[in-house]
């Protein structure tokens, strides 16, 4: 450490004061929202502006909760989210066993196809995703929602897996299979379980990236029993710019990012994993 | 490992003799257990694979398809029409202000991020106590939702917002009362620093990743020879990764032309359209006024041009790599 300081690092204090400067810009807009969140409309606009609500109140959360439907938006983002979850890394996972464990024709050709989806942009293929749904009379139903964001997970959590999958030595594999186990039970029993920090990466940005998802939702519902958080969020901002009561708004916010915050904090070894092991843009 | 190559090469041979339809079916059969196991991988793919054919593949297809027609949700009233949809958008001022304004937020946001991100990396490189502390504050935004932070800059760029507080009433540089929001340029200002403020910790932590892997013996050594702190990073830093800017780079280029969420919900496009990005130019196309076909045609352009940049930097960057290398 002296030698390096010798060598001309910078000294330790500017260093901090510069990233104190940076994490602040960071992290006032956060403090600013929660702190907006206990505001009555009155106290919203002050100025100066206050960080510490006074008086502070919770009746945006009361609202919030109280408003047709929140709770029913809120249940909705956590079924979507989860069922999409699981059936997307059931189904991926078992893509990447067969790229990961068997030769077959085809294969690396199959597997760059399905690389694709990693370039193609979502939102790109809203217009005959949204045909496709009207087709399939999947339009406003939690059922559309589940199969596209599991369609628009599989590319990379397929890819992320394989890479899993092809750590484990290949030896435990043939040591089953001496045994007479079967493929299926080879990646049941053994696959699975020994790739389980893969599954968590994929676990956690599958769910985070359906329970923040907006676009589809807002392009393939629009009715309360079948709209998501983000939807809900949108709605309490409403369109117009003056009336906006945004106390309530970030009420709502608050509620949706407090529980994806402490995913994070808590996974956060997931999170950087994913982010070199591939290519995870959040 | 000799057995896993065998089985393999055995199961490619089973594989291609199935599939080319011509075997007696005696002596796959025995084998087929192995690790190339016939019909197996394909079993294990079905699921997946069909699913993406039919929700990301056809879909795909259909978009170009789409872009020839001029579409309507009732298939019999649907016309093809040839290039008409391109001819249409290369003759409308509003693609164009569309187009220049994906560009513009494309350019000021990646720069930034690159700049910025990779200057917070530099700094948190050294393992200290403070280290995690920062890592995790850079990174929060990255992990919230586009809706709510794009809410919450609305609101910090509205006019009597905090922003407006803090440039005219706190710093005075201004006179506090930017109506940021109604003007093309301020309010373009406004979503690109949204774009940046989001995605840098995305930046920081690849770059950081990358960092560990910058030989430290080697930056010694170019101290010892008086290299000043820019050389070092230069001709040290810059060549160790190469890899990670790259991936970086072109990352953040896909992602800025296909910005969408934020310019919607922070101007809807307004003031009179003016802060159209192309996305919510073809949103408004295919959703508002219904035409789809035209809709289509935009979403292709942007796919092109997205595509084109990414061989193009590709391109750049392997040479510019081959020349830092020697």
């Amino acid at each position: 450490m002296r030698s390096h300081s010798r060598w001309g690092a910078l000294p330790a204090a500017f260093r901090i004061t510069l990233l104190s400067v940076g994490a602040l810009i960071m992290i006032v807009p956060f403090l600013y929202m929660v702190s907006t969140s206990f505001k009555t409309s009155t106290y919203v606009f002050t100025n100066p502006p206050e960080f510490i609500p006074s008086p502070a109140t919770t009746a945006n959360y009361e609202q919030a909760f109280a408003t047709e439907n929140f709770g029913r938006f809120f249940l909705n983002s956590l079924i979507v989210a989860s069922i999409s979850t699981a059936i997307s890394l059931l189904v991926s996972s078992m893509m990447a066993y067969a790229f990961a464990r068997f030769t077959f024709r085809g294969k690396e050709a199959i597997f760059r196809v399905m690389l694709l989806g990693l370039m193609i942009p979502a939102i790109m293929l809203i217009i005959p995703q949204f045909i496709l749904a009207k087709n399939l009379h999947l339009l406003d139903s939690l059922a559309g929602l589940v199969l596209f964001y599991v369609a628009g997970s599989l590319s990379l959590n397929t890819f992320l897996l394989r890479g899993f999958f092809e750590s484990i030595p290949a030896e435990l594999d043939q040591a089953m299979q001496v045994d007479g186990a079967g493929a299926w039970r080879r990646y049941w029993r053994l696959a699975l379980p020994l790739a389980k920090p893969g599954l968590a990466t994929a676990t956690i940005f599958t769910f985070l990236a359906c329970w923040d998802e907006f676009t589809l939702a807002l392009t393939l519902t629009n009715s309360p029993e079948n709209q998501t958080l983000p939807i809900a969020i949108k709605l309490f901002a409403g369109s117009g710019n003056n009336a906006v009561q945004w106390g309530l708004v970030f009420a709502a916010s608050v509620i949706a990012v407090v529980p994806v915050i402490i995913v994070f904090l808590v996974f956060q070894r997931y999170f950087v994993q994913g982010l070199t092991s591939g290519a995870v843009k959040g | 490992m000799t057995l896993t190559t065998l089985g393999e090469s055995l199961g490619a041979d089973v594989a291609g003799h199935v599939s080319a339809a011509s075997v007696p079916p005696a002596r796959p059969r025995r084998r087929r257990s192995s690790t190339g196991g016939g019909l197996v991988p394909y079993l294990f793919l079905a699921p997946g694979a069909t699913l993406f054919a039919l929700t990301v593949l056809y879909p795909t297809v259909q978009a170009f398809q789409m872009s020839f027609f001029d579409w309507k949700l009732v298939a019999s009233a649907s016309k093809f029409i040839g290039f008409d949809n391109y001819l249409r958008a290369l003759q409308d001022d509003h693609f164009w202000l569309a187009l220049s304004n994906s560009g513009i937020y494309m350019v000021f946001t990646v720069v930034p991020q690159i700049v910025i991100g990779l200057a917070i990396a530099l700094l948190l490189k050294r393992k200290s106590p403070t280290q995690p502390l920062f890592r995790v504050l850079f990174y929060l935004p990255v992990v919230t939702s586009w809706v709510v932070v794009s809410l919450l800059f609305r609101f910090l760029f509205s006019d009597a917002g905090l922003i407006n507080f803090t440039l005219g009433d706190f710093l005075h540089l201004t006179d506090g009362s930017t109506p940021w929001l109604a003007d093309r340029w301020t309010a373009l200002l406004a979503i690109c620093a949204l774009g940046v403020w989001k995605g840098i910790g995305w930046s920081m932590m690849i770059f950081l990743a990358a960092l560990q892997g910058v030989p430290a013996a080697l930056l010694e050594a170019a101290a010892m020879d008086g290299a000043n702190r820019w050389q070092r990073f230069r001709a040290v830093t810059v060549p160790a990764i190469w890899p990670a800017l790259l991936f970086v780079t072109v990352m953040l280029v896909i992602g800025g032309f296909n910005v969408f969420v934020s310019v919607y919900l922070m101007t809807g496009g307004g003031p009179a359209g003016r802060t159209e990005v192309l996305l919510t130019y073809m949103y408004k196309q295919a959703f508002e006024n219904l035409d789809f076909g035209y809709g289509s045609a935009i979403a292709v352009l942007l796919t092109v041009i997205v595509f084109i940049l990414s061989v193009v930097q590709l391109r750049v960057f392997r040479d510019r790599n081959g020349e830092g290398a020697l």
